[in-house]
């Protein structure tokens, strides 16, 4: 059915067209409300690309854990710092339009990277498709150190980030 | 080799795990929280001695973890670095004592972090075990949290290295994509079959950012001054020795197992990068009047030296790397340990303080004269011995542009070392003599002093064993 699969490319690159302009919309908008909000946007945009290639729980977890975690801590936070919250921000300063131009160069070069390579599709990666439970089996399984490591790097992060970001009583200290 | 099988090989690092939580447990019931510090310094030596050298590569947890001879060369780094830093801290003052048990208890989860990233072996444990480090070198460099300069130089460390590594990460996804593989070798054959150099280019130079930023390479070596002068000192002593040879362990490994075979893109990249780290770091170093920042464009420059070796990448340079980077960790630690002890009593860290220090302290004068004239690379010092295999490989090479540069750079490097000593011993001195050090901050000294001069005075004995 080729008007079918057009239609899924073309509403994939639509999909993806959509996540690029609230991107932008995340690094130039002035209100920083309204850059959160596009955050979520281009967050779930993503999920549903996640979607599209058939990982399905993959979606899900974007969904949860980015816009339903981050995003909304982000948005708590800039609601209890009530200087933020109404508050228009300049995104961009003197060195905005070298910092454009660097990027168009950048993009350029990765377009040219990506157009030259041939990206090899095997049969195995077409027809891959990773249910939860062998997700599961390969976190206990192969790649259990990494797992445990992403544990010891959390903890650690937090301990750290406790001392850092805690606020001591002046009486308190020792 | 599964998960229950590796772990009889795993025990350093265990100990170092369990060390790290034990730690924080003991500061609730200790409030003297120096015996917190020793007690890190216990599971270090602990782990070193029950660190055995593989005998043949071992692909620990389904190969997730290759120890092999040259991860084991990179854990003892590790090891004695974090070490080192945890002597010099039990005599380092601005530390907050209510925070102190939680400073050692991150360098434990350092050393644990470092050994990661030298036995990683394919992408996925490289980025985690470098991102590992990198989070924990924010919080340290940050940990002083009543000073601003502290503070500003952990965000702009967090920022920098942020987008580093976010642009490592983005070459690691394209050579996923282009070869549906993580592991190292496995990427390596695959890049043989097809015309994939474009991607090839692009994938090095990102791994060139995303490590450079991590060596203090040029151009990416903006970060280095600030956050060197901001961090707590033992923290500063501690990156420029540490993260760094880590970082060129990876970049070893990276470059030898997957672009081996792009060697003549590389090579004019690294060389030219060599080049211009050295020349920025030694012509910077020349004005500053902060000891920090000055020790800082040094260490910029002398990780210009190390890519020389990296960058005739043959056997002798890949030699020369291991060499330069122990030689290089013995003295600069043994630099930051006279600072430290220095700022201790002047409460300065400015150049002046070191004016008249001959008289005002003997032996922390002599002792950084050997220091400094080792980082100038003269005989018989340590540093003479790494310099002299960078060079070596350099010839042999026959990149003969970069070793004159690297010999000019030496020079400049010679008058900058050499007027911190003139400093030290020709001007009169302007405050009283200094308190003894404190019996930490004396074993340190000496410890590096001694191996300093030991690797010196018999290379061959050193080159040996670090070679295997």
């Amino acid at each position: 059915m080729p008007i079918l699969e057009m239609a899924a490319k073309f509403g994939t690159y639509a999909v993806m067209a959509v996540i690029l302009i609230f991107a932008l919309g995340v690094v130039t908008l002035r209100n920083i409300f309204h850059c959160a909000l596009c955050l979520a946007a281009a967050l779930i945009g993503t999920a549903v690309l996640y979607v599209a290639f058939r990982a399905e729980y993959l979606a899900a977890i974007q969904i949860l854990l980015y816009v339903g975690a981050v995003v909304t801590l982000i948005i708590f936070a800039i609601m209890l710092t009530e200087h933020l919250a109404g508050k228009t921000v300049r995104q961009n300063n003197s060195q905005s339009p070298l910092a454009i131009a660097g990027l168009l160069g950048f993009v350029a070069l990765l377009t040219v990277v990506i157009l030259k390579t041939p990206w090899p599709v095997t049969q195995t990666a077409l027809k891959a498709k990773v249910s939860v439970m062998a997700l599961g089996e390969a976190l206990m399984g192969t790649y259990v150190f990494p797992f445990e490591v992403i544990s010891i790097i959390l903890i650690a992060a937090l301990i750290g980030t406790v001392v850092i970001a805690k606020k001591d009583a002046p009486e308190e200290r020792l | 080799m599964n998960a229950i099988e590796s772990l009889k090989y795993f025990v350093p690092e265990l100990i170092l795990l369990g060390g790290a939580f034990v730690a924080l447990t003991l500061d609730f019931f200790l409030r003297q929280k120096k015996l917190v510090g020793e007690f890190a310094l216990l599971v270090i030596v602990l782990a070193l001695c029950l660190a055995k050298a593989p005998t043949q590569p071992l692909p620990l947890f389904f190969g997730m973890f290759e120890l092999d001879a040259f991860a084991h060369f990179f854990r003892y780094l590790a090891l004695g670095a974090v070490g080192i830093t945890i002597l010099i801290s039990l005599g380092y003052s601005p530390l907050q004592k209510r925070y102190t048990g939680e400073f050692y208890s991150l360098f434990l989860f350092m050393a644990f972090a470092l050994i990661t990233v030298a036995a990683a072996n394919n992408l996925l444990m490289i980025f985690l075990s470098i991102e590992f480090v990198s989070l924990l070198s924010y919080l340290l460099v940050g940990f002083l949290k009543e000073d601003p300069k502290s503070k500003e130089a952990a965000i702009k460390y967090l920022l920098f290295g942020s987008v580093c590594s976010g642009i490592m990460l983005y070459g690691m996804s394209l050579l996923y994509g282009a070869t549906g593989s993580l592991e190292l070798p496995v990427i390596g054959n695959a890049l043989l079959g097809a015309p994939f150099k474009p991607l090839a280019t692009a994938a090095i130079l990102f791994f060139f950012t995303g490590l450079g930023f991590k060596i203090s390479m040029a151009p990416f070596h903006m970060w280095a001054p600030d956050v060197y002068e901001g961090a707590p000192t033992p923290v500063t002593a501690f990156l420029t020795v540490a993260p760094k040879a880590l970082g060129f362990a990876v970049l070893t490994r990276v470059l030898d197992m997957i672009f081996w075979n792009f060697q003549s893109v590389w090579t004019p990249v690294l060389v030219i990068l060599s080049i211009l780290t050295m020349t920025i770091g030694n012509i910077t170093a020349v004005s500053q009047s902060n000891i920090k920042r000055f020790l800082a464009y040094s260490s910029i420059a002398q990780a210009g030296y190390i890519l020389m070796g990296l960058a005739a990448f043959s056997h002798l340079g890949r030699d020369a790397v291991l060499i330069y980077l122990f030689a290089y960790l013995m003295t600069n630690l043994g630099a930051f340990t006279v600072v430290l002890f220095v700022a201790g009593e002047t409460q300065s860290d400015s150049l002046d303080a070191y004016a008249g220090l001959s008289k005002r302290s003997p032996m922390a004068a002599a002792m950084l004269t050997i220091f400094l004239l080792s980082l100038a690379g003269l005989p018989p010092l340590a540093g003479f011995i790494g310099k002299y295999y960078v060079f070596a490989a350099a010839i042999q090479g026959k990149f003969i542009m970069l070793t004159i540069f690297a010999a000019i750079n030496s020079v400049i490097a010679a008058y900058y070392y050499f007027r911190i000593i003139r400093l030290m011993y020709l001007t009169p001195a302007t405050g009283p003599a200094f308190a003894a050090p404190s019996k930490a901050l004396t074993v340190a000294l000496w410890t590096l002093f001694l191996s300093v001069l030991a690797l010196g005075i018999f290379p061959s004995f050193f080159i040996t064993r670090i070679l295997g």
